[in-house]
């Protein structure tokens, strides 16, 4: 797929026809929406709206049936095989959450450890934060200056006390693609289970569940070009056997008594009260997008624009990225010398240039860099080189109010 | 939006080389404020005397311009006032909105400080930057509201 083709995906976002001379490259914050998506939401409010698993109804049964559609299309556009299922949350970080607590809950003693990495957003250290109540210990594999992950450490750090790995697949400061299948082959020979944070790799890379292999993977339906307001948990099906539920509700149990309640045993049991249907079904459009593109092309076709701005890059002085990966999706964050991150951002919004600005969530790895904060780029299908030309453009006029 | 409003030369030249820049030995409060949002901190060192004047005044930290601008011009205006001037200083530029200034005159400003207040009163236009302009005052309002 050209250029040309990716010009004409970018005709199917409203957005950039409402907001002209937009250049959004904050999709790595959210990306945009397609009106494929958009008009699902709309048509299943308008014309087919049921809540699902209580009525008895067609509109219920329909209602149910696409649900479960979408999880079986997740299912097989991550490939995952027979061994997972899918649950649904409110996002990426409550289905973090609902591992780091139910694992916790069940498997983690005191002085057990949790490991994690330097690169992870806050999403991905928080919850496991928690269980240092239970006297936890969390080691971070640490990152090199370049950003990636040193390996000899996490082959060092591994003992017979570590109970999980929890790991970011793409970081969102440096676009680091994690060396994610060697982790997981490590850790399960020595029987460790391994949850990935995928939040910045589905709409970006090719991800294989059944070749990664993991006991978890999460990630969020708005980075994926779908909806706010649901999250997507593809989990080992034992887990849902091992695991207590992580929030209690209608929907979830299946005999409740005056004294004793037992729970639903597949995916139900952790969906409790109404879930998000309309957001959740309109996954539906948003996979479809990538599928009609694929991801293969997707990823093609931003490394050609990220390769475009490296390029533009090394004539740019003054600049200092953050990280600089071998291998990277398509993001990088930077700083212009002498100027703070949000003043930057500032400047770029005057030109319609969408960034984000900030530590990213991710203070751990920015005070690694010895930095408060840097400006990110990150792409999405929507983007092309001359939105890199305006980015540069801009970053010359920022240069030239601060007299740099 | 225009950005030579928002990056005046008050701001700029604040910026690069911030007044009261540092930690003064002679401090007997201080209070490090942080706002998440950006990631930016600032810690504000003061000496309050016996006759509740401020006797001497620095910050540190890493912020944005306009933070960094805030905090400088900020511990200009308060150097050598009076904890109650200084309070009423500080309640009047927070509560301040961003169409309207008015300087009544028990504020005790002179022409240079009211014209430095105008100049960041001006950036509450840009609503995504208030809180940079506002961490400093806020950081030195908790100082003496807790003390």
């Amino acid at each position: 797929m050209n250029s040309s083709m990716f010009y004409k995906i970018k005709n199917e976002f409203p957005i950039f026809k409402k907001n002209k001379g937009l250049v959004y490259l904050d999709s790595a914050n959210s990306s945009q929406k397609p009106q494929s998506v958009i008009d699902s939401i709309s048509n299943f409010y308008s014309s087919e709206y049921s809540n699902i698993g209580r009525g008895i109804y067609f509109l219920a049964g329909n209602a149910l049936e696409k649900y479960e559609k979408t999880k079986k299309i997740i299912k097989k556009f991550l490939n995952t095989g027979d061994d997972y299922e899918i649950v649904f949350t409110k996002n990426a970080t409550e289905a973090l959450n609902l591992v780091a607590s139910c694992y916790g809950e069940k498997f983690i003693k005191k002085n057990d450890e949790i490991l994690l990495t330097e690169l992870e957003h806050h999403s991905n250290y928080v919850p496991w934060h928690f269980l240092r109540k239970k006297k936890a210990i969390i080691k971070f594999i640490p990152a090199n200056f370049k950003g990636e992950l040193n390996l000899k450490y996490f082959k060092n750090l591994i003992n017979s006390k570590t109970k999980i790995i929890s790991i970011v697949h793409i970081s969102n400061v440096t676009g680091a693609i994690n060396p994610i299948e060697e982790i997981i082959e490590t850790a399960k020979r020595k029987k460790i289970p391994v949850c990935i944070d995928g939040t910045q790799a589905i709409a970006h890379h090719l991800v294989d569940i059944k070749k990664i292999n993991p006991d978890f993977y999460v990630f969020s339906g708005h980075k994926i070009y779908g909806p706010t307001g649901v999250g997507v948990l593809c989990i080992k099906k034992k887990w849902l056997e091992y695991f207590e539920p992580f929030l209690g509700g209608g929907g979830m149990v299946e005999e409740v008594n005056y004294k004793n309640i037992s729970y639903a045993n597949n995916y139900s049991k952790f969906e409790p009260g109404t879930m998000p249907v309309a957001e959740a079904t309109s996954l539906l459009s948003s996979i479809d997008l990538l599928n009609k593109i694929t991801v293969k092309k997707i990823v093609e076709y931003e490394k050609k624009i990220l390769d475009y701005a490296f390029d533009k890059l090394k004539f740019e002085k003054n600049i200092t990225l953050v990280g600089n990966p071998k291998k990277k999706g398509s993001l990088f964050s930077f700083n212009i010398d002498g100027i703070h991150a949000h003043d930057v951002a500032t400047i770029l919004d005057a030109d319609k240039i969408a960034v984000r600005a900030g530590h990213h969530c991710c203070q751990i790895l920015h005070k690694k860099f010895n930095i408060s904060s840097s400006v990110r780029v990150s792409l999405g299908v929507y983007n092309c080189e001359e939105d890199i030309d305006k980015l540069f453009e801009s970053i010359k006029k920022c240069k030239k109010i601060f007299n740099i | 939006m225009n950005l030579n409003k928002l990056y005046q030369e008050l701001i700029t030249d604040h910026s690069k080389n911030p007044k009261n820049f540092g930690i003064n030995k002679s401090y007997n409060l201080d209070y490090r404020g942080h706002n998440p949002f950006c990631g930016d901190e600032l810690h504000i060192y003061l000496n309050l005397n016996k006759n509740k004047i401020i006797e001497n005044i620095s910050f540190s930290g890493s912020g944005c311009s306009i933070a960094i601008a805030s905090a400088s011009i900020l511990t200009e205006i308060v150097k050598l006032k009076k904890e109650k001037e200084i309070k009423n200083i500080i309640s009047f530029f927070l509560n301040t909105s961003k169409d309207k200034i008015y300087f009544s005159k028990n504020l005790g400003l002179n022409e240079k400080e009211k014209l430095a207040i105008k100049t960041l009163n001006s950036i509450k236009k840009y609503p995504l930057r208030i809180k940079c302009i506002n961490l400093a005052w806020d950081v030195l309002k908790l100082i003496l509201d807790k003390k």
